[in-house]
C-alpha cells in the first residue's frame, strides 16, 4: 500500500494547497465568552485584525460581549482606546465588569477624524484594542483599519449598525449582535464556516 | 588634551542659505554703505555667472543679472555662530569660539564615547552637512595650532605634539596667524616656511621681532598654554527668521520652520535638555503677532516629532495677514528622559509609544481630546464620572449601572416599556444646588434594549420616564 499517503504528510511537503491563508499566531485573545470562543475558528477575537459588531439598535449589548476581553487587556496593563464613544462609558459600570480604568482612554474626535484617529491608534502597536464607531464608513475605511490593526497588532472593534450587515466587508470577524432575542449571530468568520445557530448572548440579568 | 577646529570658511553665506529653499538660484551677500555697495559672498550659481567676492554691486549688475541679493547682517551671523557652539556642546564640554568662523573642541576627553576619531569627524561632518555648513576640520594637540592648520588643511589629523609640530613646520609663514608686518619681515628675510623660522636661535628673533611674535609662535607649538573662554550654553532658545517677503500660507511657513524646529533640536541635544512648552510668533507687518502655543505633556527632542507637532497645530490655523517673520521661543527646557522601551516586548512591532500617540492625537484633534474617564464618590448619576487625567478608584455598589450614559436624560414613552427592576431611589445634592430626587428602573424597550430610566419624585406614574444609560 504504497500509495497511501498520510494527510499530515501531504500537508507538510506543501503538496496540497489549503483554501485559506495560514493563519499568523500572534497570541490567543479569547473574547471571555465560553460559547462564543467554542465556535470562533481562533478560540477567540482574530488578533491583528478588525472584528465587526452590528448592532441591532444602539445599546443593543455590545458592551456585554466585548467586557470580559477589555477587563483581560486592561488588567493585564494593555491599552485600550474608544475612538469618539457614542455614549459617555460611565466609569462604576466599566469598573464592576473588571475593566482597569487606569489602561481605558476615550478620544473625543468628530466625525471625520475618528477614523483617522482609529487609524492612528491601531497603527502606533501601543493600544492592544481600538473600538471605533464608523457611522458612515465605506468599503475602504474598514480596510484601511483592517490593515493598520495588522500593522499595529492591536484588535479593532468597529460597532456599526446591523443595516450594514448586507454590505460586504474587509473585516476578519462579523458578529450581528441582536437585542431581541439577545443573542450573536457570527456572520464572517476569517479561517472558517460561520456557525449556523445563533449563540445566546451570556451576561444578561434577569 | 587634542583640539578639534572647525572652520566656517563661508559662514555668512551658509547662514543666508540654509534657511532658503531656493539654495540653487544665483544669491550674492552685499555689504558697505549705501553709495558703494560691495559683493561680500557669492555661491556656486552665481560664481558660474561670474560674480566673484570684492565686485562692487554695480559690475555685478553690469556683469550679470537674475541673482538675488540678499543683505549680510552680522548679528545674524553671529546667532548662527552661536548656535553651532550650541551644537557642538553635545560633542564636548569645552566648546570655543575665541576665533571668529571657527569653532575650537576639546575632544580627546570625547572619543570614549563618540569612538575613535575617523569615526567622530564623520559623525560631525555628516551632521554638519545636514544642519547646512561648509567646513573644514582638523584635529591637533593644542587649539591654536588646529586653527592655524584648518588654514591649509582639511582632515588633517595631527594626533600628537610630534605629528602637530610636523604638519606646523610645513606650513606657509603667511598663514600662520602671525602679525602682518612680522609675517613680511618673515617672507622678506626669506623665510618661507615655518621651519625655516623654527631654525633661528630664540634670542634673535627675540631681538628682532616684538614679543607677541614670540608668544605666538610657542602657543602654536603648544610650549605656552592659551587660556580659552569656554562657551556655555544660555538656558533658553529663540530664533528669530525674516523672511523677507509676505508669506500668505501655512504651507509656505513649513521650510522655515523645519529648519528653526531642526536648529532647536540641535540646542537641545547640547543642553542634554527637552521641552514641554514652545512658542511660535508669527510676525505680520501690522499688529500683534499671532501665538502658536505648542505643549506637550512631556518634554520632547525629536525635530521630526517636534516638526510633527507643530506642523499639525499651524495646519490648523488660519493666517490673518501676511507673515513678515518668524520667531520661536522655549523658555523652559526641563532635563530630557528618554522613555525606557521594553526589551521583551509582547507587542515587538511598537513603532510608536503611547506618548507619542496621545502628542500626535492632541496636535490634530485639540488638547483636551485624549482623556480617561474616573470615577467620583457621588450617588448622582451625572456626577459620579469625569473625564480626568488620573482616574481614582472606589468600590462599585451592589446595584447594576449601565455601561453607557448618555449626555442628557431623554424621555422614553411607556408603551411597550417592561419594567424588570426598581424603583431604587437616588435622592442627593441637596447641598451644592443640582438636587436629585429620582426612582430609578431597569427598562427594557419594546426592541429588546435594556435601559436605565428615572422618574422625578413626585411624578404621575404614568408620566414619560427619562432614559439616562443602556445596559449594553
Amino acid at each position: 500500500m504504497g500509495a497511501v499517503v498520510s494527510l499530515d504528510g501531504l500537508l507538510d511537503t506543501r503538496r496540497v494547497w489549503k483554501g485559506r491563508p495560514v493563519v499568523e499566531d500572534h497570541g490567543l485573545q479569547p473574547t471571555g465568552h465560553a460559547a462564543l470562543d467554542a465556535v470562533l475558528p481562533g478560540g477567540g477575537w482574530p488578533a491583528a485584525a478588525l472584528s465587526e459588531l452590528l448592532l441591532a439598535q444602539e445599546g443593543a449589548g455590545e458592551l456585554q460581549l466585548l467586557w470580559p476581553s477589555l477587563a483581560r487587556l486592561t488588567s493585564a496593563g494593555e491599552r485600550v482606546v474608544l475612538v469618539a464613544p457614542p455614549f459617555i462609558p460611565y466609569p462604576p459600570a466599566w469598573q464592576a465588569a473588571g475593566v482597569d480604568l487606569r489602561w481605558l482612554s476615550v478620544i473625543e474626535a468628530g466625525s471625520k477624524e475618528s477614523l483617522w484617529a482609529a487609524e492612528q491608534c491601531l497603527r502606533s502597536g501601543s493600544c492592544a484594542a481600538v473600538l471605533c464607531w464608523p457611522q458612515r464608513a465605506d468599503d475602504r475605511a474598514l480596510r484601511r483599519l483592517q490593515v493598520a490593526a495588522e500593522t499595529g497588532q492591536a484588535l479593532a472593534f468597529a460597532c456599526r449598525d446591523q443595516g450594514a450587515a448586507l454590505n460586504p466587508s474587509p473585516a476578519a470577524l462579523r458578529i450581528a449582535v441582536d437585542s431581541k432575542p439577545a443573542q450573536w449571530r457570527v456572520l464572517k468568520c476569517r479561517g472558517g464556516l460561520a456557525p449556523a445557530r445563533p449563540i445566546a448572548a451570556s451576561g444578561r440579568t434577569g | 588634551m587634542l583640539w578639534a577646529c572647525i572652520l566656517l570658511p563661508q559662514l555668512a553665506l551658509d547662514s543666508v542659505l540654509r534657511r532658503r529653499e531656493d539654495a540653487d538660484q544665483p544669491l550674492v551677500l552685499i555689504t558697505g554703505p549705501a553709495n558703494r555697495r560691495i559683493v561680500q559672498a557669492v555661491n556656486p550659481p552665481a560664481r558660474a555667472l561670474g560674480l566673484r567676492a570684492g565686485q562692487s554691486l554695480a559690475t555685478a549688475q553690469a556683469l550679470a543679472g537674475g541673482f538675488t541679493t540678499v543683505e549680510h547682517d552680522p548679528a545674524a551671523t553671529e546667532c548662527q555662530q552661536q548656535l553651532l557652539a550650541a551644537w557642538a556642546y553635545r560633542f564636548s564640554s569645552q566648546v570655543s569660539l575665541h576665533y571668529p568662523r571657527a569653532l575650537l573642541l576639546e575632544v580627546e576627553s570625547s572619543l570614549g564615547l563618540f569612538g575613535p576619531w575617523p569615526r567622530f569627524e564623520a559623525c560631525l561632518r555628516k551632521e554638519l552637512k545636514t544642519l547646512g555648513f561648509s567646513h573644514r576640520i582638523v584635529l591637533a594637540s593644542n587649539p591654536v595650532a588646529a586653527r592655524m592648520l584648518a588654514n591649509a588643511h582639511d582632515g588633517l589629523a595631527a594626533s600628537d605634539a610630534e605629528l602637530t609640530r610636523a604638519a606646523l613646520a610645513a606650513m606657509p609663514i603667511d598663514r600662520l596667524g602671525l602679525p602682518a608686518d612680522a609675517a613680511t619681515a618673515f617672507s622678506r628675510m626669506g623665510l618661507r616656511h615655518l621651519h625655516q623660522v623654527l631654525t633661528l636661535p630664540r634670542e634673535t628673533l627675540g631681538r628682532r621681532f616684538p614679543a607677541q611674535v614670540q608668544l605666538h609662535l610657542d602657543r602654536l607649538l603648544g610650549l605656552r598654554a592659551m587660556a580659552l573662554d569656554c562657551y556655555l550654553p544660555p538656558d533658553r532658545f529663540e530664533s528669530r527668521l525674516e523672511l523677507n517677503f509676505d508669506v500668505e500660507s501655512s504651507q509656505a511657513l513649513l521650510f522655515p520652520l523645519r529648519r528653526m524646529i531642526e536648529d532647536l533640536a540641535a540646542f537641545l541635544a547640547g543642553r542634554d535638555a527637552g521641552v514641554q512648552r514652545f512658542d511660535l510668533f508669527l510676525e505680520h507687518a501690522e499688529g500683534a503677532d499671532t501665538r502658536l502655543q505648542v505643549g506637550l505633556l512631556a518634554a520632547e527632542r525629536d525635530a521630526g516629532r517636534l516638526l510633527e507637532l507643530a506642523r499639525g497645530r499651524l495646519e490648523q490655523l488660519t493666517l490673518r495677514a501676511a507673515v513678515r517673520n518668524l520667531r520661536l521661543s522655549a523658555e523652559e527646557l526641563p532635563a530630557f528622559v528618554p522613555l525606557a522601551g521594553e526589551l521583551f516586548s509582547a507587542r515587538a512591532q511598537q513603532q510608536q509609544g503611547w506618548e507619542q500617540l496621545r502628542e500626535r492625537l492632541r496636535a490634530r484633534l485639540g488638547d483636551d481630546a485624549v482623556r480617561t474617564v474616573g470615577v467620583v464618590a457621588d450617588h448622582r448619576p451625572e456626577c459620579a464620572w469625569r473625564s480626568a487625567d488620573l482616574p481614582a478608584t472606589c468600590a462599585p455598589g451592589p446595584a447594576p449601572r449601565p455601561g453607557w450614559l448618555l449626555e442628557a436624560p431623554r424621555s422614553l414613552p411607556l408603551n411597550g416599556l417592561r419594567l424588570l427592576a426598581g424603583p431604587e431611589r437616588i435622592e442627593s445634592g441637596w447641598w451644592d444646588g443640582g438636587d436629585v430626587r429620582r426612582d430609578y428602573y431597569l427598562v427594557e424597550t419594546a426592541a429588546g434594549q435594556r435601559g436605565w430610566a428615572y422618574r422625578q419624585l413626585g411624578e404621575s406614574r404614568d408620566s414619560p420616564l427619562w432614559l439616562q444609560g443602556w445596559f449594553a
